[in-house]
């Protein structure tokens, strides 16, 4: 019993944080959605409208498309990123110092600022960036190419770049803890390489391969600086859609579209996390 | 594949993890030799020249906005949510060792807190301030966002700590006379040291960077990152590149600490 109260106090720090800083502003989130709004204030009331102009606006959907199209192909190559450097590190490397000194390598970037990791790129990308004078130099184009700045590419290439660690970290932890008699056997049961990966190795992975899936589908749903950094305001984004009704002073239609991403969001993580019970992975 | 046998698949994933490297690292290394442009460059290459210039003009406020100001108020919030960070996670790892009265709603709730997205939090909290008539500001609501985003991993790393730690470390001490607080402070504190210090790595470096959580929880005064931000819009000069290199060098000088904090931890109780 004295256990349990120590316990509750120990935990309660964490809880109230949360309660102060997560539930009661999503809370409000939803009150303010329900609220009127004119050109310069909000006022207490409960009406749909704001939903209504959300939902029926066909921007919208477009809109929510194109974050789905953004988190699809991000994820994708995550994924096939994240699965072939975390089954390196795991299975290829085989001292634990060097395991150890690669994966930190590849963390730490992970530990910079993600605006300057974007900013980064303009000398790669630019109009009179590093890829354009190479390909030009090479004779490969005879023009610069436009579309690598301010564009869904750039978009992709910086999700990719930013989120493609999400992916790494939850497999390479799913795949250190693979018992290793298990691949023997396989491979002494005459497995070849590519068996063992197909019928040992990812069946064990997929713990790590869906928490990293929900760590990026999660990040790039409600993303909005790297959409508006690397289209250069030529694409779009469910979050970029908000952050323009804030600035606009439309704080219930914003908050109408926050709620709806929030929806959006945990339904796709609810599917994702019926292939994983993330507690026992810990 | 013991004995240094290397399988024919090792070099293609070697050099696939080669360009991996350098696909995480080549652009910041582009910046940073950038920042050292000549007075005449431009945001590309070629270097026109070397210099400090673009270093220099950081400083002077009238040029880029308020560097100093939101680059030493960046430092003392990341300061602080590391303290809380580390405290606040040790608590609750403590805690979840065993169970208590919700503390299945309290784990799923830390694990929300890491997956809805930053820009709900910041827009939340934003607005619950302006409805009780609270002006935001970096120590109040800013401080409780970026806990938020903080205190989620510090829970999920003291869970994996925790899970290896053995509780015979903290029977002996007691069978000895310590008292739970003796414990903690002369037991599972120095044992755990190295984890903590990670924890407080992950406090303060996501702490400093963090953007989308800031938005409308910074209030009058501008975090380092919204205003890194705030430049990409109006600043077309190498100036952009020098604030770059020097906001990681700081990050880098954070982690380089940390990892060096660990290692010495380590081999010190190496050498016993």
């Amino acid at each position: 019993m004295r256990g349990r109260v120590a316990a509750l106090a120990l935990a309660s720090p964490l809880a109230l944080i949360l309660l102060a800083f997560l539930l009661v502003p999503i809370g409000t989130i939803v009150v303010v959605s329900f609220f009127d709004y004119d050109s310069v204030r909000m006022f207490p009331a409960f009406v749909w409208t704001n939903y209504e102009e959300l939902l029926l606006s066909p921007i919208t959907w477009k809109t929510y498309l194109l974050t789905l199209w953004f988190a699809a192909v991000t994820w994708a190559i995550c994924l096939a990123i994240g699965f072939i450097v975390a089954y390196f590190l795991a299975f290829h490397v085989h001292s634990a110092l060097m395991q150890t000194v690669l994966f930190l390598i590849c963390t730490i970037p992970f530990w910079t600022s993600n605006v300057i990791r974007m900013i980064s790129w303009i000398p790669f990308l630019g109009r009179n960036g590093i890829l354009n004078s190479a390909l030009l130099s090479m004779g490969a184009i005879d023009q610069p190419l436009e579309f690598l700045l301010f564009s869904d590419f750039a978009v992709v290439l910086a999700y990719v770049h930013l989120y493609a660690l999400f992916m790494v970290v939850p497999i390479f932890n799913s795949m250190v803890r693979i018992d290793r008699s298990l691949v023997e056997a396989a491979r002494d049961a005459g497995a070849s390489e590519w068996q063992v990966l197909r019928n040992v190795i990812i069946p064990l992975a997929r713990p790590g391969i869906a928490i990293g899936s929900i760590l990026v589908v999660a990040v790039v749903m409600g993303d909005f600086v790297t959409v508006r950094l690397m289209s250069g305001g030529q694409s779009a984004s469910v979050g970029l859609m908000m952050v323009n009704a804030m600035s606009l002073l439309q704080y219930p239609a914003a908050a109408a579209n926050a709620v709806v991403l929030l929806v959006v969001v945990l339904l796709m993580i609810a599917a994702m996390l019926r292939v994983v019970d993330i507690r026992k992975e810990l | 594949m013991q004995g240094g046998r290397r399988s024919r698949a090792f070099w293609p994933l070697a050099a696939f993890f080669a360009l991996f490297v350098a696909f995480l690292y080549g652009p910041t290394v582009t910046i940073v030799v950038l920042s050292f442009q000549g007075p005449e460059g431009g945001l590309t290459f070629p270097m026109r020249g070397f210099s400090t210039r673009w270093f220099a003009n950081l400083f002077e406020t009238q040029m880029v906005g308020d560097f100093g100001g939101s680059f030493l108020r960046s430092l003392m919030l990341g300061a602080i949510v590391t303290v809380v960070t580390v405290v606040v996670s040790f608590m609750a790892g403590l805690a979840f060792r065993r169970r208590f009265p919700g503390s299945t709603a309290l784990f799923y709730l830390a694990v929300a807190s890491l997956i809805v997205p930053s820009v709900l939090i910041s827009l939340g909290i934003g607005l619950m301030f302006r409805l009780i008539g609270v002006d935001p500001a970096w120590w109040s609501s800013g401080l409780g966002a970026h806990l938020t985003w903080t205190l989620p991993f510090g829970l999920l790393i003291m869970f994996a700590v925790f899970n290896r730690f053995s509780p015979a470390y903290e029977e002996a001490a007691r069978d000895l006379g310590a008292t739970l607080w003796q414990t903690i402070r002369h037991v599972v504190v120095p044992i755990l040291l190295p984890s903590l210090i990670g924890v407080g790595l992950f406090g303060f470096t996501l702490s400093y960077d963090e953007f989308a959580r800031s938005l409308y929880t910074a209030g009058t005064f501008n975090t380092l990152p919204l205003e890194i931000y705030g430049m990409t819009t109006n600043v077309t000069t190498p100036v952009l590149y020098a604030l770059g290199t020097v906001t990681t060098a700081v990050s880098f000088v954070v982690i380089g600490l940390a990892i060096g904090g660990v290692v010495l931890l380590q081999r010190r109780r190496g050498g016993g």
